[in-house]
């Protein structure tokens, strides 16, 4: 069955097919023009688990929507893992969910660490509330002259935890396995069955530095669920602050990467840029991180005439700043010399693993939710693809560049001629027993949510996948035979939400 | 090196003259400190989450941080700002203060509006505060989300390193009452729940002023009720 982006589907019309069939025809796709985009489970009212797929065939901006069903007494399948590497992470989601073994999983340990969602056995026993997420026996390398480096939960830095160790030969990275699980919070359980309102602002907490992104998702599910068309206007104003996202935290990661490669300067001019552009959304949204933007219907706050001469004025008066000062970070021999061949992705890696957003742009892979499935706004309106091709801390710098420089541009655009429409339409109420899909192309990626309404039409089943849950196991292999030293700049080039994944 | 301070020149200096000078304006949007008419419901600023729709209407002081968590629970116009540490820890901290923070569930906006202090905007090392790796370094932690049950041990462990006497923050209506996760299976109702608290800062996030006029009370910067 082929979707599009924002569609919507009756859960009988979902093709439901065999085990056997549901595995080979991924397989078959995969080996094809498609990728892995997700892959979860939904209770059934009779105890089994239904488990859904969705393929992206990136190229004609369509999904391919499959499913099976797992019966409540033989909770298993054969994973795909072994064949279908972009399905490691959602099998281990699932089984961690549903208590259900993918047999043969090459790697069965656990995602987030908490008790399963069918009240039955977990598959690690262990994983009893309260205990540790890294309490579990690690891969470890043996040899003389080889050593294990534990960091975090609790890093150095402002940041969130998580838990990384480094198996190391010398200064030389032989593996990085990172543990993550600490930020788990329950947000899909916590999404259901509540009213819209609650879960608008749960969207937005999903991960706060993509609140935006996260919060168009939502209400895009819930507005194909309702058969709800939100007008131009909306749609328009949804844009100028995933754009405004996007700005800050590029911004702000090219700061970090200067503060890295260990030249100062801008990392403190981009530091503050940073905060001219959160002090954008504070000025449209009131809140610095969009928070309050979007709900189902449209959009809460409008940019009136002044407002947006105000903005253009700014933002042109930003872009000088930001070239000025990219100049100087790009033309630094120091800077350069850490950026270039440090945590090098092959194209062909980013492929297998499934990486998405700036990660997989910067090794040469078109994938843009903008571009590849796009909606709203986006349809109208094409903001070129940014690419680079080496794969490495470089690469995931200059798309950012890139990036920054286009959304600008974006936004210089349609601010001047807004289109008309009002804000906010009431939302219908929303179809019972339907599935919806919505993508975005946050700042990190490709940000889908997926909806499942019960028979009352309110969400008994809510997915949301961050772009972090697809990459983090792309900074591992990033650091692969590279110096420990290099870790904290390959990390910054990534920069991963661990809230996002954890969910 | 040229190209340097060129760009050094151009770009100027932005630091806020905060807290001296003019009050900072925020903009007309900006949700700060509720206002309360008349002798309504009391709300409790350590849990709302400054969201738009809602019945309460915001005015645009920043100024919210407090000592005590009763006091954010407001009923008139009235709020009780945080006051100066006691006079033996003013001596020990007043001065040079170092804080850990850890990261507890929160959504990264806390943390991400937290690290802006360190920005040239506002400078925060110039007041003697800094952030510092280690819990074995630092005079007291900064927390923020709601304390997920995967993540409490690891900030137990984190206080228990502090040296005493230590300082503890709850900032963001998540670390201080379990915001929008209050009452949820992996979330806690707060980090008063846990260990006892000096200085409550509510919004979500806090803006990095509300944060920043916060921190300064505490060790005495600011004294007045209001700028």
């Amino acid at each position: 069955m082929e979707l599009f982006n924002n569609a919507n589907i009756a859960l009988t019309d979902i093709p439901l097919v065999t085990a056997k069939e549901f595995r080979a025809e991924i397989i078959r796709r995969s080996r094809g023009e498609a990728r892995l985009v997700n892959l979860f489970g939904a209770l059934e009212p009779d105890g089994g688990v239904r488990l859904f797929a969705i393929l992206g065939f990136d190229e004609e901006a369509v999904l391919q929507i499959l499913s099976t069903k797992i019966p409540e007494n033989y909770p298993q399948f054969e994973s795909l893992a072994r064949e279908l590497f972009q399905a490691q992470a959602f099998e281990r989601e699932i089984a961690e969910q549903w208590a259900i073994t993918p047999q043969g999983h090459p790697w069965l340990k656990p995602l987030r660490r908490h008790p399963n969602y069918r009240g039955v056995t977990d598959i690690w026993q262990n994983a009893s509330p309260g205990s540790s997420p890294a309490q579990y026996p690690f891969y470890s390398v043996d040899g003389e002259e080889v050593h294990e480096v534990g960091v975090g939960p609790v890093h150095a830095g402002i940041i969130e935890p998580g838990h990384f160790r480094f198996q190391c030969h010398g200064e030389e990275i032989l593996h990085l396995e990172i543990q993550l699980g600490y930020q788990h919070r329950g947000m899909e359980r916590l999404m259901c069955g509540q009213d819209l309102k609650r879960t608008a602002l749960l969207s937005e907490s999903i991960a706060g530095d993509t609140s935006i992104g996260h919060s168009i998702a939502f209400c895009e599910v819930a507005e194909s669920l309702s058969g709800c068309v939100i007008s131009a206007r909306a749609q328009a104003i949804r844009a100028v602050g995933l754009e405004l996202e996007r700005l800050a935290n590029h911004v702000g990661d090219l700061g970090a990467l200067g503060l890295d490669a260990g030249f100062l300067p801008t990392s403190a001019y981009f530091g503050r840029m940073r905060g001219d552009y959160l002090n954008l959304l504070l000025t449209i949204t009131g809140n610095r991180f969009g928070k309050g933007l979007c709900r189902p219907g449209g959009v809460l706050f409008d940019i009136d005439v002044a407002m947006a001469e105000d903005l253009l004025r700014k933002l042109k008066q930003y872009k000088k700043e930001f070239d000025q000062v990219s100049d100087l970070l790009f033309s630094r021999p120091s800077v350069l010399a850490r950026f270039e061949g440090t945590g090098t992705i092959s194209m062909k890696t980013a492929k297998k693993i499934g990486l998405v957003g700036p990660a997989s742009r910067a090794s040469q892979l078109e994938r843009d939710v903008r571009i590849n499935y796009p909606s709203g706004i986006w349809q109208f309106h094409h903001i070129p693809i940014s690419l680079a091709a080496t794969g490495d801390v470089y690469a995931r710098a200059i798309v950012r560049r890139q990036e920054v420089t286009r959304s600008i541009e974006f936004l210089l655009k349609i601010l001047p001629s807004l289109p008309k429409g009002e804000l906010l339409t009431t939302l219908p109420a929303m179809k019972p027993e339907t599935l919806a899909i919505a993508m975005v192309e946050g700042w990190r990626g490709e940000i889908m949510h997926i909806g499942i309404t019960d028979h009352q039409g309110s969400f008994t089943r809510y997915k949301i996948k961050d772009p972090s849950f697809h990459n983090w196991f792309g900074l591992s292999l990033a650091v692969r035979n590279q110096d420990i030293s290099d870790f904290p700049l390959c990390n910054k080039s990534f920069n991963l939400s661990y809230c996002g994944h954890d969910l | 090196m040229l190209k340097i301070i060129q760009t050094r020149f151009k770009q100027g200096c932005r630091t806020l003259a905060f807290p001296k000078g003019k009050r900072p304006a925020l903009p007309a949007r900006y949700r700060g400190r509720p206002i309360i008419a008349g002798q309504g419901e009391a709300l409790d600023l350590g849990s709302i989450t400054f969201a738009p729709d809602t019945a309460i209407e915001y005015s645009q002081d920043f100024q919210m941080a407090v000592s005590l968590r009763k006091d954010l629970v407001l009923k008139g116009s009235e709020l009780t700002l945080a006051c100066v540490l006691n006079h033996e820890m003013l001596k020990i901290f007043g001065r040079s203060l170092k804080l850990r923070q850890v990261s507890a569930g929160g959504c990264n906006a806390c943390e991400l509006d937290l690290n802006v202090l360190n920005t040239p905007v506002f400078d925060l090392s110039r007041f003697g505060i800094q952030f510092v790796a280690s819990p074995r370094h630092a005079d007291g932690i900064v927390v923020t989300g709601p304390i997920s049950r995967n993540m409490t041990e690891a900030l137990l462990k984190t206080y228990e390193a502090v040296a005493s006497p230590k300082i503890v923050i709850a900032l963001g209506s998540c670390a201080i009452s379990g915001g929008i996760f209050a009452n949820t299976p992996e979330a806690t109702n707060g980090l008063e729940t846990l260990i006892p608290v000096d200085l409550f800062i509510p919004g979500c996030p806090p803006h990095p002023l509300t944060t920043l006029d916060g921190l300064l009370r505490l060790l005495g910067r600011i004294k007045k009720n209001s700028l």
